[in-house]
């Protein structure tokens, strides 16, 4: 294979990982926290809806990107209300939210499909760029890919390094002790729910706005839930979501690597292949059980009200 | 009054806590002065946890007053008390496992304190000092109990501490163990810090308490010195009418061989669990067997490989057997067949489900009493079986299609384990069978196991009451690291004695032999 | 004021069943305000949505029509949600089923025997019930979620569907229309009257309705997997399989959302499109939960869903509404169940003052 083919891979595997990133992110801070939110498809949807109808409408980008963080984030609000205020089952208000966020995006964005955009256009960086291999993965994206660098660096220090992720981890293994300890648990959580809103929120503004500047109906294709197994294929490990994101990126454009070589099989089986993809990951990472355990949040999912 | 006494550092004045349902605590007064070690003495239900959960602000009162060098103050929350200087060792203790001893107490000190980092110099010198040592470095998880109950009591010692409550700290210790804290906590007291001490058990209460306050049903029964009292005194003013207390039962000494354990060593591939290692045991016919062990020591695994929830191998089938028969293979239910019955440690989630009522969870267990036909459950037979368990057995509840998870934990264990009883099994295992009980059902669940036992029925007790265990077993052991000390006669050994086993002291050559 | 919430300490019957009530009444209000700001009347369009398709009895008809396949997905479902197997998948089940019918239909146009419609109708089962066993294989073998691998089935179903009807399947004297060939009429449900299009998977469904009624309120079996569902440990220490449990869940929940996709190829539509379904393993799950999980519940809740389906299209057509107005309606009423349900195990209190800050008062904060 010769070197500019792999650069236009790592290239486009970075674009089509960055949705994944974005959502991963978020969704694994909400989870270290112990709450589950299966809702990332509809914020996502949603956020992308709203981020291109914003765009659309002002001509403004960057407007459109903070109304679709605000976006995911008003959806996390309802999952905070009925999950954590009312203390309804995580799993089926995460559905719920699902469920609401298709329909309230579809219902939405229905005069607004098929209409034409100019999205974030790539920024080169001069001489960085011209690194082989790796040049134009890093180096000759749009800025929103910039901004998930950025923001993936700013996740990884708060979670690793100070006392903030500290007090998430310990809100999402003991809720009672932490709660004996003076933390505002569901405080915690729930700010941990409006962040993981606000990065679907921007990762649906990225698929509307940058990856393809279009509007379509459940355009994110599952990218919320591959995002939710991608969470359990890192561990909950900051690290390993960059990574995992990034090899989902490469198994969805296995089929630009296939027309490279030549190789003809049908869209609509290639099409497959990242659910498949998910699928032999998780099956390969849950395997044992006790692993699993080892690194899951201990309350990942489980209600918690103080005062019990 | 408060003008008679010296100012007290801490005093409380008619708090009343109301739960739906109850009144957790009544009116209640209490006085602690500075440097004293104060015992908060009263059953399980009483109303101490609520009463140590007002006064490190975890909760509010609903009415009275606290105050704090003489000042009336209102705690609002649990970082109040620790600016105060209060701080609290739990029974659960309220640490996280996936973060290191630094980390937990740095989290616990607040941001003002330091990172972990900056802590860990201070963590090694206190620890020292008090004679608790500890690597701060170490993941908590990887920390024995004792160590962890270490942990929590440096962590209160970091800051200036002015009260230290402590909620029952000897449930999870050895006897040996036991006396190096109270060590630590005489030094505390000599240096003006003043130990709110809520326990159950009167022996150490007496052999560390300078005075006591007694709580029966969420009211103040009495205050007292505890050296100046009697046992039975105290227990009296502890459960009113103490009957039943003294009581001790004849110890027999069984007939065939039921339960046969031999050489079960076991593999416990959970890094947080206990691997077991020659596990070699016997119950009789018509005899309660105890097993001593602070919790942690593999008591969860024996139960599980002993119940059939974790059955082994088919060629390790010899490992343990019932009446000569093997059964090691079998699940639990084949071996509810071969008369085995099993009440587990914990009574909601394990024994019995929560959400569901009494004649469901009669079911549970029972379905092989002809509760059951053509793969049809028999809801009247259901019902009038579990009506009978509750009749014999004095369950207190409207009727038998109340959830489980309504049921008080005295009546809970009542109804669990004469669902158990009542399918005449030839061997019963229940685990901490009066744990979290009150008095009066802990003395009707010991009655009914002797009762069992001389109806002829083979009895394994597992608990880390020793009391209790010399109250009702026969012979006794004690787990520690996942071994078995060898059985003696309850009439021939102590509690010094079980107690160093519990702290692994035993030969276990003699174990083989 | 303030709104504060106490724990009743039991549940409470009546809210179990007041919740979905309330639930639907929110929808309504929460509906009509939208309409109200997108400028429509909204008593008119509530009337479209929601009265207007019952009008007449080919309405009623079509109604029952919607509500067979979403009847028999949310059935299976709740069998499998009573064991607390989160199966996110009917909709890739139901399209398996339908996809496997039309296979084997599409090879026998000619035969002229009861047989061909047993034959195409037990593909569709076992192939719903295969793509549900594939889920119960990962979770059991695995320990794989199956929220997530359901869901994925569910994306990998919908692309070998596309497939099919494009490539294999496609109908070759169909103009290159992604359809397969229509059915012969031995392998077609018949028609239960002249008018109308109820066929005769209606006896298939209350077949369904009343074995999972028994199943989960009489027998045993279902005495075990809702143990299975409220306590794993429970369900462990006294020797219930748990993943044989788990097998016959999923394998229920499959064959009846197989038999659901495979009735709708054989009955209404004749043939395989590409929308065979309109989400309706996905409205399963709000009808599942909606129906309380009780057969008679969901009942009540898939012809309530099916109704909005039918609203759906009569507002398309009357109002210019988006269809996408059922999903929201749906999304809406389980949220809003969600919410309500608090009231089974809390009691709601108005306070006129701020008094005291309780724990209750916490939970609300």
């Amino acid at each position: 294979m010769d070197i500019d083919l792999l650069s236009n891979i790592f290239f486009a595997m970075v674009r089509t990982g960055t949705p994944l990133l974005l959502v991963a992110l978020g969704e694994m801070v909400c989870e270290k926290s112990g709450v589950l939110n299966l809702g990332q498809e509809g914020m996502m949807l949603f956020g992308a809806v709203t981020g291109f109808i914003v765009a659309f409408s002002t001509g403004n980008l960057w407007l459109g990107v903070m109304l679709a963080m605000a976006a995911g984030m008003l959806l996390s609000m309802l999952f905070a209300a009925v999950a954590l205020g009312f203390n309804a089952n995580q799993v089926a208000t995460g559905l719920a939210l699902t469920i609401f966020g298709v329909g309230l995006s579809t219902f939405v964005g229905a005069a607004w499909v098929g209409k034409p955009l100019t999205g974030f256009e790539p920024v080169v960086i001069p001489l960085l760029s011209d690194i082989p291999l790796i040049g134009r993965m890093l180096f000759a994206q749009d800025l929103l890919i910039y901004l998930s660098f950025v923001l993936f660096a700013l996740v990884a220090w708060v979670m690793l390094k100070t006392r903030i992720g500290l007090i998430v981890q310990a809100v999402g293994e003991n809720p009672d002790a932490a709660s004996a300890m003076g933390l505002p648990v569901l405080r915690v959580r729930t700010l941990a729910v409006l962040f993981g809103g606000a990065m679907a929120g921007l990762a649906g503004a990225y698929l509307s706005l940058a990856y393809t500047p279009m509007w379509a109906e459940n355009m994110t294709a599952g990218r919320g839930w591959i995002a939710l197994a991608l969470v359990v294929f890192a561990s909950w490990r900051v690290f390993r979501v960059l990574l995992g994101a990034y090899l989902f990126g490469l198994a969805s454009i296995i089929h630009l690597v296939a027309q490279g070589v030549g190789l003809s099989i049908p869209s609509n089986l290639l099409a497959m292949l990242p659910y498949l993809a998910t699928i032999v990951v998780l099956v390969l990472l849950s395997r044992d059980p006790i692993k699993t355990r080892l690194f899951a949040p201990v309350s990942l999912g489980k209600p918690w009200q103080p005062g019990h | 009054m408060s003008s008679s006494t010296p100012l007290a550092r801490l005093q409380l004045r008619g708090i009343t806590k109301r739960y739906p349902g109850c009144v957790a605590n009544d009116q209640i007064d209490l006085n602690i002065q500075a440097g004293e070690i104060h015992a908060l003495l009263g059953e399980n239900g009483a109303g101490k946890s609520t009463l140590m959960k007002i006064i490190y602000g975890v909760t509010q009162p609903d009415e009275g007053e606290i105050r704090w060098h003489g000042e009336t103050l209102k705690m609002r929350d649990p970082s109040m008390a620790r600016t105060l200087g209060i701080g609290m060792v739990f029974q659960h203790f309220s640490l996280f496992e996936t973060l290191t001893v630094a980390e937990n107490i740095a989290l616990a000190m607040g941001r003002q304190a330091g990172t972990a980092q900056q802590l860990e110099p201070k963590i090694r010198e206190v620890s020292k000092r008090y004679g608790m040592p500890l690597e701060p470095e170490r993941l908590v998880h990887s920390l024995s109990i004792g160590e962890r109950q270490r942990v929590e009591i440096v962590r209160c010692l970091m800051q200036d501490i002015k009260l230290l409550i402590l909620d029952e700290p000897t449930s999870v210790l050895t006897p040996q163990e036991a006396d190096e804290l109270f060590t630590t906590l005489r030094r505390l007291a000599s240096e003006g810090c003043s130990i709110l001490f809520i326990s159950h058990k009167l022996g150490e209460v007496r052999a560390l308490c300078q005075s006591a306050t007694v709580l029966r049903g969420g009211k103040v029964s009495g205050h007292c010195i505890p050296a100046d009292c009697t046992d039975l005194e105290l227990a009296r003013l502890m459960v009113g009418d103490a009957q039943g207390l003294e009581t001790r039962h004849a110890k027999v000494s069984g007939a065939n061989l039921f339960l046969q354990v031999d050489q079960l060593s076991w593999y416990n591939p959970d890094p947080f669990g206990t691997s077991l290692k020659d596990i070699q045991l016997n119950v009789r016919s018509g005899e309660i067997v105890g097993i001593a062990g602070v919790a942690g020591n593999g008591q969860d695994e024996i139960l599980a490989l002993l119940s059939g929830e974790q059955p082994l191998p088919k060629r390790e089938a010899l490992r343990i057997s019932f009446a000569g028969q093997p059964v090691a293979h079998l699940k639990p239910d084949a071996r509810r067949q071969l008369g085995l019955a099993f009440v587990p440690a914990e009574r909601l989630g394990h024994g019995a489900v929560p959400d569901m009522s009494l004649s469901d969870n009669a079911l549970l267990t029972a379905f092989q009493q002809g509760l059951v036909s053509k793969g049809l459950v028999k809801r009247s037979k259901v019902v009038a079986f579990a009506e009978e368990i509750i009749r014999r057995f004095a369950v207190k509840t409207p009727n038998a299609e109340t959830a489980a998870q309504s049921l008080s934990g005295g009546n809970l264990q009542k109804f669990i384990l004469g669902r158990e009883i009542m399918q005449n099994p030839k061997l019963l295992i229940a685990a901490h069978p009066t744990w979290g009980v009150d008095v009066g059902a802990a003395t009707a669940i010991h009655r009914a196991l002797i009762a069992l036992r001389d109806a002829g029925a083979a009895i394994l007790v597992i608990s880390e009451d020793l009391d209790e265990l010399f109250q009702i077993c026969d012979r006794i052991g004690a787990l520690s690291s996942g071994k078995l000390s060898t059985l003696a006669n309850t009439l021939e050994t102590n509690p010094v004695e079980v107690g160093r086993w519990m702290a692994g002291q035993f030969n276990t050559d003699a174990v083989l032999s | 004021m303030l709104l504060s919430l106490e724990p009743r300490g039991q549940q409470s019957r009546a809210m179990l069943w007041f919740s979905p009530l309330l639930a639907a009444a929110l929808t309504l209000l929460c509906g009509s305000l939208l309409f109200l700001l997108l400028g429509h009347d909204p008593l008119l369009t509530l009337h479209t949505l929601l009265i207007a398709p019952l009008s007449d009895w080919y309405g009623v008809s079509e109604l029952l029509v919607k509500a067979l396949p979403i009847l028999l997905c949310a059935l299976g479902l709740a069998v499998a949600y009573h064991a607390r197997i989160w199966n996110i998948g009917a909709e890739g089940q139901l399209l398996l089923g339908a996809l496997a019918g039309s296979a084997v239909a599409v090879h026998i146009i000619d035969w002229e025997s009861r047989w061909a419609l047993v034959l195409v109708i037990s593909a569709g089962v076992a192939a719903g019930a295969a793509w549900a066993g594939l889920t119960a294989w990962l979770r059991t073998q695995f320990n794989a979620n199956e929220i997530l691998t359901s869901i994925m089935l569910n994306y990998i179903a919908l692309n070998l569907l596309l497939y099919c009807v494009h490539g294999p399947l496609k109908d070759p004297e169909g103009y290159n229309f992604p359809e397969s060939a229509m059915f012969g009429d031995f392998s077609r449900l018949p028609l239960l009257s002249e008018e109308g299009r109820v066929h005769a998977g209606l006896y298939f469904a209350l077949l369904a309705l009343v074995a999972v009624w028994v199943l989960l309120q009489k027998s045993f079996l279902g005495f075990q997997i809702k143990v299975l569902g409220l306590d794993r440990r429970a369900a462990g220490f006294v020797g219930f399989r748990e993943k044989r449990l788990v097998w016959f869940a999923l394998l229920v929940s499959g064959a009846l959302a197989g038999l659901a996709g495979v009735g709708e190829v054989a009955g209404p539509i004749g043939q395989l499109v590409p929308q065979v379904s309109p989400g309706y393993g996905y409205a399963a799950i709000t009808v599942a939960f909606l129906g309380r999980l009780n057969p008679l519940g969901i009942l009540c809740a898939s012809l309530l869903m099916a109704l909005l389906y039918l609203g759906g299209e009569t507002a398309q057509m009357a109002m210019n509404l988006p269809q996408a107005i059922t999903q929201l309606f749906q999304g809406m009423m389980l949220f809003f169940l969600l919410a309500c349900d608090v009231l089974i195990l809390y009691r709601p209190r108005l306070k006129w003052k701020w008094t005291k800050r309780t724990a209750t008062q916490d939970a609300l904060a």
